[in-house]
């Protein structure tokens, strides 16, 4: 059996739906001002159908402190879902009808409260057949269901047959009901703070292994891990783990959690856990034959927070050039694979090997920080050059050089830059290396940039 | 009794009493990565997978010219590439001119520690897939590069001979030992010649007659000598094979 409950005046801050979970889980929100709940099994708590359907009205009635909204509504209990809709909307009160009685209220109802939305019929097509219906002579519910069904099929089609039955009331239809979203998220409160990790390590793998089972379960994979911890010092530590691709494996996670704490560890005490995540489709991925070797992407991003951990997440990465003509001048990103795609791969073999073979160039290792030196010059051409640094030293007489090439930049900026280059040859007991070294233009010293190789 | 036996004799009996021990056995074909320069592709085949290969030599000998051309072939033939820089001296805009596609480089700055460079290529290895691993210790001291204890290089050999992972080590002596199966020596040294088209690049002062001509736009470094060292070490000493490579400005 199905309850429909419907209020002509709905405040506009009351949600008919929440105020229907109060008598059953399984709820259909037809439109804003009407609901359908089953009332299967609602015997144990509120008794029999017409007991249901009177607490309804009378808690609906009352003041809003006790769960009402202080509304008159309209409840109708029949078979079917579509029965209970047409009976609520139309009239007031609670209404009870009977399995296989349906025409009994419902016959005199005119065609025009038909509500055709329920059978799916397009509001057009729907006009079109009760215009043709109004022809005939048909005017109400019950007219419409005595016609045969043979020959509303012949005249109407299908579409006809179902505006019939819905007209006699014999509609079978389940419920639509609206499966909240999921929420992906797993906390935990502890009875004692924890200052240590690998106990913490553990609360992490059981909330893990929770949201990595509920995202298995709606085939959903999550490329952002969002972290909090209430501290004992009453603040909170948040922290963002963001992945390349979408994963779902429990263990990574945890591997890639356990990492980034150490790296970032709470300043107190952990009392409280909270781990949530945004569900996306997970990758998917056609491996080819003849795809050449990638590290597989869990391991990466595994292997890049260790690196990361070792010499620091600003030394880990691709270098990307900035847009200038200041010497030295790139940043780090983040590494990420490259996916090839296997049927461009052979053109792109083949246009770059004869470019390479044209781009032969010398190499240069760059002193980071440069080296400061003491220049003998003659001339204003570099002689004899000292330069020594914590772990390396440049020293000898000039044999050879080239230059000098101005550049300057940014002039505007606060750090400006404006210095001239030389390419040398620096011989040292018979070992002969070529180095850049530039003198800044306003402080007039002289630095070794570095070393071509 | 026989007072002496003939070769034949000996083997045989010896083929009877010990199997296949005289058997030629037939070396696997080695995969081989090239170093995106012909000539040294000819003379060594190009670099090997699945073992270490070394490079070494003086400064301005040619080892950051030949690492970026290795880099430059790998990364655009779609090889993921890494680089451990133990002293931080690799210079991209260097290397973007030689061709290297950064988007398949992993680049890990050690800024001088030689813990941490060793620790991250043993990560590194251990992650796989990784088609072309340099390790560069072209800046450490030689005496600290001595210093470099034998178990690392054989805990990198057992790692990587399961793995299509060429891992080159660049340094200035050679410090592998016997765990190389391919040692590059470079002796060469940077020659200056005088540019054949006239450049654009003027100079910012005027000539004096005593003074070496200041516009060069090119450096052709030589490669006097290499040595191959393979499973059965094997010198091959060259004259005068040049690799040219012209100088970025």
């Amino acid at each position: 059996m199905f309850a429909c409950i419907h209020t002509p005046q709905l405040p506009p801050d009351v949600s008919l739906r929440e105020f229907a979970y109060g008598f059953s889980p399984v709820v259909e929100e037809t439109r804003a001002d009407t609901v359908v709940i089953d009332v299967d099994g609602c015997e144990l708590l509120f008794g029999s159908a017409y007991q249901l359907a009177n607490q309804i009205a009378a808690r609906a009635k009352a003041a809003r402190l006790r769960g009402g909204f202080e509304t008159t509504v309209n409840v109708a209990i029949a078979a079917n879902p579509d029965a209970a809709i047409h009976a609520a909307t139309r009239l007031k009160g609670i209404t009870f009808v009977s399995p296989n009685e349906e025409l009994t209220c419902l016959g005199d109802f005119p065609l025009d409260h038909l509500d055709c939305s329920l059978v799916n019929v397009e509001k057009k097509v729907a006009n079109e057949i009760l215009e043709t219906l109004g022809l005939w002579g048909i005017r109400t519910f019950t007219d419409l269901a005595s016609l045969p069904t043979t020959g509303v099929s012949e005249r109407l089609g299908q579409t006809g047959i179902r505006l019939q039955q819905l007209a006699a009331g014999k509609t079978d239809r389940q419920l639509r009901v609206k499966q909240p979203e999921p929420v992906f998220a797993n906390s935990v409160e502890l009875e004692h703070a924890l200052s240590e990790l690998e106990p913490l390590s553990f609360m992490f793998a059981r909330l893990l292994h929770q949201l990595c089972g509920a995202l298995n379960a709606y085939a959903l994979a999550t490329n952002e891990l969002c972290v909090t911890m209430q501290l004992e010092d009453q603040s909170t530590h948040e922290r963002k783990l963001s992945l390349p691709y979408p994963m779902r494996d429990h263990k990574v996670f945890l591997k890639l959690l356990l990492l980034d704490t150490e790296m970032h560890p709470p300043q107190a005490a952990v009392r409280a856990i909270s781990i949530s995540c945004d569900p996306v489709k997970p990758r998917v991925l056609q491996n080819g034959l003849f795809v050449p070797l990638a590290p597989a992407p869990d391991k990466l991003e595994l292997t890049l927070a260790r690196l990361a951990k070792l010499v620091g997440e600003e030394n880990v990465g691709s270098p990307t050039l900035l847009d200038t003509h200041r010497p030295d001048a790139f940043t780090m990103k983040r590494f990420t694979l490259q996916m090839a795609d296997s049927r461009k791969r052979s053109k792109t073999s083949k246009n770059q090997s004869p470019v390479i073979a044209n781009r032969q160039c010398l190499g240069f290792r760059m002193f980071r920080p440069p080296l400061r030196a003491i220049v003998e010059a003659d001339q204003g051409w570099p002689t004899q050059i000292s330069a020594w640094g914590k772990q390396r030293s440049v020293y000898g007489k000039v044999v050879n050089l080239a230059g000098p090439w101005r550049t300057t930049g940014d002039w505007w900026r606060e750090d400006q830059w404006a210095r001239d280059e030389w390419d040398v040859t620096i011989d040292r007991q018979g070992q002969q290396s070529v180095y850049r070294i530039y003198r800044e233009l306003d402080s007039k010293n002289w630095f070794v940039e570095g070393n071509y190789d | 009794m026989k007072a002496a036996f003939s070769k034949a004799e000996l083997e045989s009996d010896i083929a009877r009493r010990f199997g296949d021990a005289f058997k030629v056995h037939e070396k696997p074909v080695v995969e081989t990565l090239s170093t995106g320069i012909d000539e040294v592709d000819a003379l060594t085949g190009g670099m090997p997978r699945g073992s270490i290969s070394e490079i070494f030599g003086p400064a301005s000998s040619g080892r950051t010219s030949l690492m970026f051309s290795m880099l430059a072939h790998a990364t655009t033939h779609e090889e993921t590439c890494a680089l451990v820089d133990a002293n931080d001296v690799f210079a991209p805009t260097a290397a973007v001119a030689a061709g290297v596609d950064f988007n398949r480089l992993l680049w890990i700055r050690c800024a001088g520690n030689l813990e941490h460079a060793f620790k991250a290529t043993d990560l590194l290895l251990h992650a796989g897939g990784f088609g072309l691993l340099i390790l560069d210790l072209g800046d450490v001291p030689g005496k600290d590069a001595r210093r470099i204890i034998t178990s690392w290089w054989y805990r990198f050999r057992r790692t990587v001979e399961d793995r299509p992972t060429v891992l080159t080590v660049i340094s200035e002596e050679a410090c592998t030992r016997s765990c190389a199966a391919l040692a590059l020596e470079l002796k060469g040294t940077a020659e200056w010649s005088r540019a054949a088209e006239p450049s654009n690049v003027l100079p910012m002062r005027k000539q004096l007659p005593l003074k070496p001509p200041p516009i060069a736009q090119g450096n052709r470094l030589r490669l006097n000598s290499i040595k191959i060292n393979r499973q059965r070490p094997i010198s091959a000493w060259v004259n005068d094979s040049r690799f040219s490579a012209q100088a970025f400005v």
